[in-house]
């Protein structure tokens, strides 16, 4: 039986945000909870009756605090409270809210406790609850880590019933009628003789009533939205142009910045020279920041043509200056000095029988950048008694934090529109580009400034994903894996991007085992140790975090050992998957998907992958040829497990894209350095995948465990499930992306 | 400098050198068309040039006097659809739908001289086109839909 034997029980580590150890918090402080954030404006005769619901006599307006950043969480959301407060589909607008204490994220907990996911024990319980204690104290409010949904799932129906029940009672008491007898149906209470009471017309009586709460939950089978397909509220502006992002948005009096920084991250401008650029047609001002200088001009083209025309003169780079020495630094890293945890522990990997076959390989994952499609961008108006902020981002509150220490204003001065935005991936939990604006912004008081990256300095400025390198060793007998020994050497995400906005986190990084650690199966012997490398680039959650480099770790040595073993991939996983049965579910239903096992024609191959991250177990299969002009990719089949699918087509949509992502940046993406200065300025040097590279993906939603988000668990199979079927197909073993160095792709 | 775009004469005081997306999006604030590269890598700018799609970030205003411009404000809208525009609805292509406008654009474009393409005409014409979320398999359907609406 895999059991923990030892990890440090100081440290919590929540998602991809940390909180040090050492709060003090009483159970008065856990008990209560963050006041309504609406009750601060809210109008003559408007009724708010939980921080996710307003309505008045214009209209109803549902609160979606969790960012969309493409993955719909704006629809869900409003799904979850429409369901049960009988709201038709699009009978109200949205609205992301203002950052607050009473949008803390409920889920978080759950991948931030380092125990199993499956694990339901007391001990396991209890731990997550004080982490989820420590969130609510805190008011953590963010979006990350695939919570939207698990955060909101209860959350906002119980937030709906409250309303609609509330909603009845103003009904009651003005028709003179019981409640019982009343029926809610397309935002409206009936009344036993027919009539019908808009709720908007029931706002102002409403507004009065204590909130009726404790109403249980609706049956599953009474649900009218929620599993069913539902037309997303933004498809439409999405498909014509009219979806405004943070980018688009112009105010009046507005002028336009664009941003040179140290292409060497975080370091110093040690001085410049702007005598080409001042006078430029256009361009207002040439303004130093820290690191860097803006300009300011009326067009962005204006200002990007005024940063070219600058000579620079940067500082050398924290970190080493070339790609080289920052594998050097992993291959020498791992020591006493550098070890961080022992995730697992089993049996005795140093001791296995003397005739076992003894496996032994190394694997490599390079630094990736984010690069959502749209470049980032932030508006910032700074006045005397408050600052106003119009950008997409994931941590709201720590934005206002940001910005006021920046600006001298109280945090709550800090006023942030959050918007819609063309992706993040992970670029929208940094707050590098808003503390520039800020700094801007200080500098052009009461003027709205918009700072826009060029997409080269996106590049430039882009923290990427961890660098990674694991030695393994495993053993095989008798035609099964009886031992799986995997070291991890990388730089801690977690503490970086902690670091980067002055929290310290102690004890080690969960993101350094992630994506292995946590694996069903059941080996004989088994051992996780992870090493934190300090040092090296600073680093930054991408799509999956830990997960999107250990799932090839993990799966693509398991992959090995099973061939040396010689069973079969699918076969010997389900065989050692004995400690969760739901993900054991998973591997047969992506086996049935794909028809595992069937005779494919000679050149064809096909690989399995299967990752536990974020709580849910993905299973894929891969499906390559090797053709003349390369390798072609022909089918994906995915099955995971999410407890619950609140939308089987944007289910899918997810699904595919984060297939397309961990494929994509498999095969072609890397950040190497050289002078401390990132190699890939644009997309031509740093594609994913493109339309013609793009598979057939099926999809398979399944329900059986607890209710959980799809963000991030479709991407670290997809690496994994692509390199084991290139060695089906071709004998060739992969342990190193991307992939493009290594066979050619069609 | 006048500049027809979508049926209108708009004048704009700009360097002739300034791209035609900086024109739309900051000089007349048609931010329907999006910046995504900057250097024609990623398609998110295209725009139609006298019917062809052509990427706004490497047209430059002073070339484009007497033109027929046409971005997606001018394909269709939320209450006249074109055909390409209501298969992306119907097939719920968008996720962070920052691209989606450039490959509307360029699906129109692909339609115009190609009513009925293959998957192969597709890739060719489409592969320009840059999705960070990954929405391709739902922009080949919506193709083939949209070319059978349009009795391709």
């Amino acid at each position: 039986m895999s059991t923990l034997k030892t990890f440090n029980r100081r440290a919590f580590l929540v998602g991809s945000v940390a909180v040090a150890g050492g709060v003090a918090f009483g159970t008065y402080l856990v008990q209560r909870n963050p006041e309504n954030p609406n009750l601060a404006d809210l109008g003559d005769g408007e009724a708010s009756f939980n921080p996710w619901v307003r309505i008045d006599a214009n209209g109803i307006t549902l609160i979606t605090p969790h960012a969309d950043i493409g993955q719909g969480a704006a629809s869900m959301q409003a799904a979850l409270i429409a369901e049960e407060m009988d709201l038709e589909w699009g009978g109200f607008t949205t609205e992301f809210g203002r950052p607050a204490a009473a949008y803390w994220n409920t889920a978080m907990a759950g991948d931030g406790a380092p125990v199993l996911p499956w694990d339901d024990s007391f001990g396991a319980r209890a731990m997550r609850s004080t982490v989820d204690s420590l969130i609510k104290v805190i008011g953590l409010q963010g979006t990350g880590g695939s919570t939207s949904v698990p955060d909101s799932f209860t959350k906002l129906r119980e937030a709906g019933a409250m309303a609609r029940e509330t909603l009845k009672l103003a009904a009651s008491q003005r028709a003179g009628v019981a409640v019982a007898e009343l029926r809610t149906e397309a935002g409206a209470v009936l009344l036993p003789d027919g009539s019908i009471l808009p709720y908007t017309d029931l706002a102002a009586e409403a507004a009065r009533l204590d909130p009726v709460q404790g109403t249980p939950l609706r049956d599953p089978s009474q649900w009218r939205l929620v599993g069913q397909p539902m037309e997303r509220l933004d498809i439409v502006a999405k498909s014509t142009g009219t979806q405004t992002y943070g980018l688009d948005l112009n105010l009046p009096g507005m002028v336009r910045a664009s941003v040179r920084m140290n292409p060497r991250k975080g370091a110093a401008l040690n001085g410049f020279d702007a005598s080409a650029a001042e006078g430029m047609q256009g361009v207002e001002r040439i303004i130093e920041i820290d690191g860097g200088v803006a300009a300011i001009a009326t067009n962005t083209w204006y200002a990007i043509q005024a940063l070219d025309a600058i000579e620079y003169d940067w500082a050398e780079a924290p970190y080493p200056a070339d790609q080289a020495d920052h594998w050097a630094a992993l291959e020498a890293g791992f020591t006493d000095e550098t070890f961080d945890s022992e995730w697992l522990n089993a049996g005795d990997v140093e001791a296995v029988r003397p005739d076992a076959a003894i496996i032994e390989a190394e694997y490599r994952v390079p630094y990736v950048a984010h690069q959502p499609l749209e470049p980032l961008s932030a508006i910032i108006l700074v006045e005397d008694d408050q600052v106003q902020v119009w950008t997409g981002h994931q941590m709201p509150r720590f934005v206002q934090q940001q910005v006021a220490a920046i600006t001298g204003h109280d945090a709550e001065q800090v006023v942030l529109h959050n918007q819609y935005s063309g992706g993040s991936f992970g670029h929208r939990l940094e707050f590098e580009y808003i503390k520039q604006a800020a700094q801007i912004a200080m500098q052009m008081r009461g003027t709205p400034v918009k700072l826009t990256y060029s997409r080269e300095e996106d590049f430039a400025q882009d923290i990427p994903r961890q660098i990674t390198l694991a030695r393994s060793r495993g053993a095989v007998q008798d035609g099964r894996v009886i031992s799986f020994d995997t070291q991890i050497a990388a730089p801690s995400v977690i503490r970086s991007q902690m670091g980067r906005i002055n929290q310290a986190v102690p004890g080690p990084d969960g993101q350094l085992a992630a994506g292995v650690w946590q694996q069903p199966y059941e080996f004989e012997n088994a051992r996780v140790r992870t090493y934190a490398i300090e040092g090296l680039s600073p680093v930054s959650s991408w799509r999956s975090v830990g997960a999107s480099a250990n799932g090839f770790v993990g799966e693509g040595f398991l992959d090995e050992l099973i061939h040396a073993a010689g069973a079969d991939p699918l076969e010997e996983r389900i065989r050692l998957c004995t400690l969760d049965d739901v993900s054991r579910r998973v591997l047969e239903a992506v086996g049935g998907m794909s028809s595992w096992g069937e005779v494919l024609p000679d050149g064809t191959g096909r690989g399995v992958a299967f990752v536990h991250s974020f709580g849910v177990p993905t299973a894929e299969v891969v499906e390559v040829t090797a053709t003349d002009d390369g390798i072609r990719i022909n089918k994906v089949w995915v099955a995971a497990d999410v407890g619950r699918v609140v939308d089987p087509v944007n289910f899918e949509n997810i699904v595919q894209g984060g297939v397309i992502w961990g494929l994509g940046h498999a095969i072609n993406s890397e950040i190497t350095y050289s002078d401390g200065i990132a190699d890939q300025t644009n997309f031509y040097t740093h594609d994913a995948m493109r339309m013609n590279q793009t598979p057939e993906i099926f999809v398979r939603g399944l329900e059986n465990g607890h209710v959980r988000g799809i963000g991030e668990p479709p991407v670290p199979p997809a690496a994994p499930a692509l390199a084991n079927a290139i060695f089906a197909a071709t004998g060739q073993r992969l342990r190193e992306m991307p992939f493009w160095n290594h066979v050619e792709f069609v | 400098m006048q500049l027809n775009i979508n049926g209108e004469v708009r004048e704009v005081d700009v360097s002739p050198d300034m791209p035609l997306l900086w024109v739309l999006r900051d000089e007349l604030h048609m931010t329907g068309t999006k910046f995504g590269c900057g250097i024609a890598a990623c398609g998110a700018c295209t725009v139609h040039v006298d019917g062809v799609a052509t990427r706004s970030c490497q047209a430059l205003a002073g070339d484009l006097e007497g033109a027929e411009i046409t971005t997606i404000e001018g394909l269709g809208n939320p209450d006249a659809l074109h055909a390409v525009q209501a298969a992306w609805i119907e097939h719920q292509v968008a996720q962070c739908g920052y691209c989606q406008s450039g490959q509307i654009m360029q699906a129109a474009s692909l339609l115009s001289e190609t009513p009925n393409p293959t998957d192969e005409d597709i890739d060719y014409a489409m592969s320009g086109n840059l999705c960070r979320c990954g929405t391709y398999p739902r922009i080949r359907a919506a193709i083939h839909s949209a070319a059978r609406s349009m009795g391709g």
